[in-house]
C-alpha cells in the first residue's frame, strides 16, 4: 500500500462512515473495509479503475469531484479522504471546505511542489518539475493547483480549518532510512514530496 | 413458442454448437425451450381486482447449484418477453433480447449462473395476459355467475384484463422463485422497466436478493414520460379498428394505431445524434415528391420499425404495459414521515423526493448497481442519480457509473465493454456483509 494510505489509515476510526474522493481502484477503501470495518463510498472518473473497485466489491460512485459534494447532506461522514486529488481539481478551496461540510474531519494528500527537486528543476535547469509525485509534463498535466506544504497551511488559516496532524512523506525509496525521516520532519516543505494532513472545521477539545 | 431441445438437424448452424463451448470462451446458452407453470391460486392485484389463476412463461439457462446459490432473475422491459438469451430453434436467426450480456463467460455468465427470466403477466408472449382465454367465458353451464355470455365460445380477455403494476409482477415473480425453491437470489437484473422490476423487488422482499442492478431506470416516471405513454395510448383507442379493445372478435386489429404507438415511443429510445448519424436528411428516392409517402430515410426507418411492431404485439398488452411505467412508484407503500420533512417547512419537491425514496430504501437489504447512459433523455442519469442519492444518504450499498454511449434510451441493449464489464464485476464481485446495512442513515 502506498505510503500515504498508510498513513492515512491511522487517523481513520475503526468502524467509521468515510468518503473516498478519486479513490482510484479503491485500494485504500478495501484495505480500510476489510481491516477496519469502516463503511463508505469511493468517488471516481476514472472508467477502468470504477470498474476495478466495483469488482473488489466495493461501493464506487462515477462522479466528477469538479461537480462538488453537494449530493451528500451535511456531516454524513466521519472523514472524507482525499488522496492527491487537491492540486486537480478546479477549486480546491471551495472542495476543501465542502469536505468539511459533509465530514468531521478530512485527510488529504497531496505532491508538495516546494520539494527540493522540484525547485532545483525549475530554479537551475529553468523547466517545469517531472518527478515521480509529478510525473506529467506541463501540456498534459491533470495538476492544474499545485501548491506546498506553507501554501495549504496558509488556505487553512484563512479559512479557520484547524489542522489536527500533519505529516510528511517521501515517495522514493531513498526518503525511507531513518535519517531521511529525521529530516524530513525538520524541513518538510524542502524535503517531502508528499504532504498528509488531518483537518477539521474547528478545533475540538 | 415451445421449441425443440434437440440441435441434430443438420441445417444446424451454429447456435447450439456454441453451447458446450469450452471454459474462456463467449458463446450462446444455445437452444432454449421455455416452460410454463400454472397458478392455481386467485391472485389479487394492486387494482383489487383478482385473478382466478395465472400462467407464467419462462426461460432458464445455466444450472442451479446444489444450495440454490447462483440463481439470477432477469426482468423484462415493455416489449421484451422471457427469451432474453439464446435460440427457439435451430433455424431460428434472432437470439433472445439480451443475448450479449446472457451466456457462457458474457457479463451474465451462464457458466456460473443459473439465469431465469419470465414474462410478466398483461404480456402477450405466453403468460397470462390480454390474449388468453379468460375463464369466466369458459363453460357458461358450469360457471352460474357468468350472465353476459350467452353463447359458450371461449372469449380472450381482451380489454376486460386487470391493469396490472410492476408491484404486481414482482409478487407474481416472488411466486415463481417459491415455486422453483429459490429462497435468495444472488441478483435481480433489469432494464429500463425491467430495472424499475429490479428496484421493486428489493424493497417489497429485502431478504429475497443480494444484489440488485437497475440500468437506465427511473425511481418513477416524469410528467414527460407520462405525457409520451399518453400520446402512445391515444394513438392505439383513437384507432376505429380498436373497436374497444375487442378487436379479436370483431375481426379487426389497431395496426395503423399501434405502429403510431410504437414509432412515438421508438423516437424516445434514440437521439438526434444517432439518427443523424444514421439517416441525416437522405432520402429514399434521392429528391423531393412533395408528398405525404416516405420520403426520408428515418420515416422509411420509423414505418418499418411500427409495421414490425405490430405485427408481434398486442394493443391491449401495450395499453396495459404504458400504465404499468406511469403507476411505478417504489415509495408508494412508504408515506413520508412527518418527522422526515425536518427543519425545512417548505422542503423543495426534489428534496421531498429524496426523502421519500430514503425512507422506502431504508429497509433494503442488497447491494446495488445503477448504471445510466449519458445520451438517455427517456430516463436520463439525473434520473438514475437520484436513486443513486437516496440509497447513499440511506447508507446502503450502491455503485454507479454513467456510461458514455450514443444510442441513447436503447443503449442498454447494447454490448458496450465498459458497462458489461461493471455488470459481471459486480455480479462476481465479493458479497460485502451486511455491515454498511447496519450502519443506517447518518443524515
Amino acid at each position: 500500500m502506498r505510503m500515504d494510505h498508510q498513513l492515512a489509515e491511522r487517523w481513520i476510526a475503526p468502524h467509521s462512515h468515510v468518503l473516498d474522493l478519486g479513490c482510484g481502484n479503491g485500494e485504500l477503501l478495501a484495505h480500510l473495509q476489510q481491516n477496519l470495518g469502516v463503511t463508505g463510498y469511493g468517488l471516481e472518473i476514472d472508467e477502468d479503475k470504477i470498474n476495478e473497485a466495483i469488482t473488489k466489491g466495493l461501493s464506487i460512485v462515477e462522479q466528477d469531484l469538479n461537480d462538488g459534494l453537494s449530493r451528500f447532506a451535511d456531516d454524513s461522514f466521519d472523514t472524507v479522504v482525499m488522496a492527491r486529488a487537491l492540486q486537480a481539481v478546479k477549486a480546491p478551496d471551495v472542495l476543501l471546505l465542502d469536505m468539511l461540510r459533509v465530514a468531521r474531519e478530512a485527510v488529504i494528500t497531496f505532491p508538495n511542489f516546494a520539494h527540493w527537486q522540484n525547485r532545483l528543476h525549475l530554479g537551475l535547469k529553468g523547466l517545469m518539475p517531472v518527478s515521480e509525485a509529478l510525473p506529467y509534463e506541463w501540456y498534459n498535466t491533470p495538476n492544474i493547483h499545485l501548491c506546498t506544504f506553507k501554501d495549504f497551511e496558509q488556505l487553512c488559516a484563512q479559512h479557520d480549518i484547524h489542522i489536527i496532524n500533519r505529516f510528511a512523506v517521501s515517495d522514493s525509496e531513498k526518503g525511507h532510512n531513518p535519517l531521511m525521516t529525521a529530516l524530513i520532519r525538520q524541513a518538510p516543505n524542502l524535503l517531502a514530496d508528499v504532504a498528509i494532513y488531518r483537518v477539521s472545521k474547528q478545533k475540538r477539545d | 413458442m415451445s421449441a425443440r431441445s434437440d440441435s441434430t438437424s443438420e441445417h444446424s448452424p451454429n447456435h447450439a454448437a456454441n453451447a458446450t463451448d469450452t471454459v474462456g470462451s463467449v458463446g450462446s446458452v444455445g437452444i432454449v425451450t421455455p416452460q410454463t407453470f400454472h397458478f392455481a391460486e386467485p391472485l389479487t392485484l394492486e387494482c383489487n381486482r383478482t385473478l382466478p389463476s395465472f400462467d407464467l412463461i419462462f426461460e432458464t439457462y445455466g444450472t442451479l447449484n446444489s444450495d440454490k446459490s447462483n440463481a439470477i432473475l432477469i426482468c423484462h422491459a415493455l416489449s421484451g418477453s422471457h427469451h432474453a438469451a439464446g435460440f427457439h430453434s435451430d433455424d431460428d436467426k434472432k437470439a433472445g433480447w439480451w443475448d450479449n450480456m446472457i451466456g457462457p463467460n458474457k457479463a451474465i455468465d451462464t457458466n456460473q449462473f443459473f439465469v431465469v427470466c419470465v414474462n410478466n403477466i398483461g404480456s402477450c408472449f405466453g403468460s397470462t395476459g390480454p390474449t388468453t382465454i379468460n375463464p369466466d367465458t369458459v363453460n357458461s353451464s358450469q360457471k352460474s355467475t357468468n350472465k353476459n355470455n350467452e353463447n359458450s365460445e371461449p372469449q380472450v380477455y381482451g380489454p376486460d384484463f386487470p391493469l396490472v403494476t410492476i408491484k404486481d409482477w414482482v409478487k407474481t415473480q416472488a411466486m415463481l422463485s417459491d415455486r422453483l425453491g429459490i429462497e435468495v437470489w444472488h441478483a435481480i437484473v433489469g432494464g429500463s422497466m425491467g430495472g424499475m422490476q429490479a428496484l421493486q423487488w428489493s424493497v417489497d422482499y429485502p431478504e429475497r436478493l443480494k444484489r440488485c442492478v437497475v440500468i437506465a431506470s427511473t425511481p418513477k416516471l416524469s410528467a414527460q414520460n407520462i405525457a409520451f405513454n399518453e400520446v402512445a395510448r391515444q394513438s392505439i383507442l383513437s384507432d376505429p379498428d380498436f373497436k374497444d379493445g375487442r378487436y379479436l372478435q370483431a375481426g379487426t386489429y389497431p395496426r395503423r394505431g399501434l405502429i403510431l404507438a410504437r414509432m412515438v415511443g421508438h423516437i424516445t429510445y434514440l437521439t438526434d445524434d444517432a439518427m443523424k448519424a444514421k439517416f441525416g436528411r437522405d432520402l429514399k428516392s434521392g429528391k423531393f415528391m412533395y408528398g405525404y409517402d416516405v420520403e426520408f430515410q428515418v420515416e422509411s426507418y420509423l414505418r418499418y420499425q411500427g409495421e414490425r411492431f405490430s405485427e408481434n404485439f398486442d394493443a391491449n398488452t401495450y395499453l396495459l404495459m404504458t400504465k404499468a411505467l406511469d403507476y411505478f412508484d417504489p415509495t408508494r407503500d412508504y408515506p413520508l414521515a412527518v418527522t422526515l420533512e425536518s427543519a425545512s417547512v417548505k422542503a423543495e419537491s426534489a428534496e421531498k423526493e429524496l426523502s421519500a425514496l430514503k425512507v422506502a430504501f431504508a429497509h433494503t437489504q442488497c447491494q446495488y448497481l445503477v448504471v445510466s447512459f449519458t445520451t438517455d433523455w427517456r430516463f436520463a442519469p439525473e434520473r438514475s442519480q437520484e436513486i443513486v442519492d437516496a440509497l447513499m444518504a440511506t447508507g446502503k450499498p450502491v455503485s454507479y457509473i454513467n456510461v458514455d454511449a450514443p444510442h441513447g434510451h436503447d443503449s442498454f441493449l447494447f454490448d458496450i465493454p465498459r458497462y458489461m464489464g461493471a455488470v459481471k464485476g459486480f455480479l462476481t464481485a465479493p458479497f460485502i456483509a451486511n455491515s454498511m446495512i447496519a450502519k443506517g442513515a447518518r443524515s
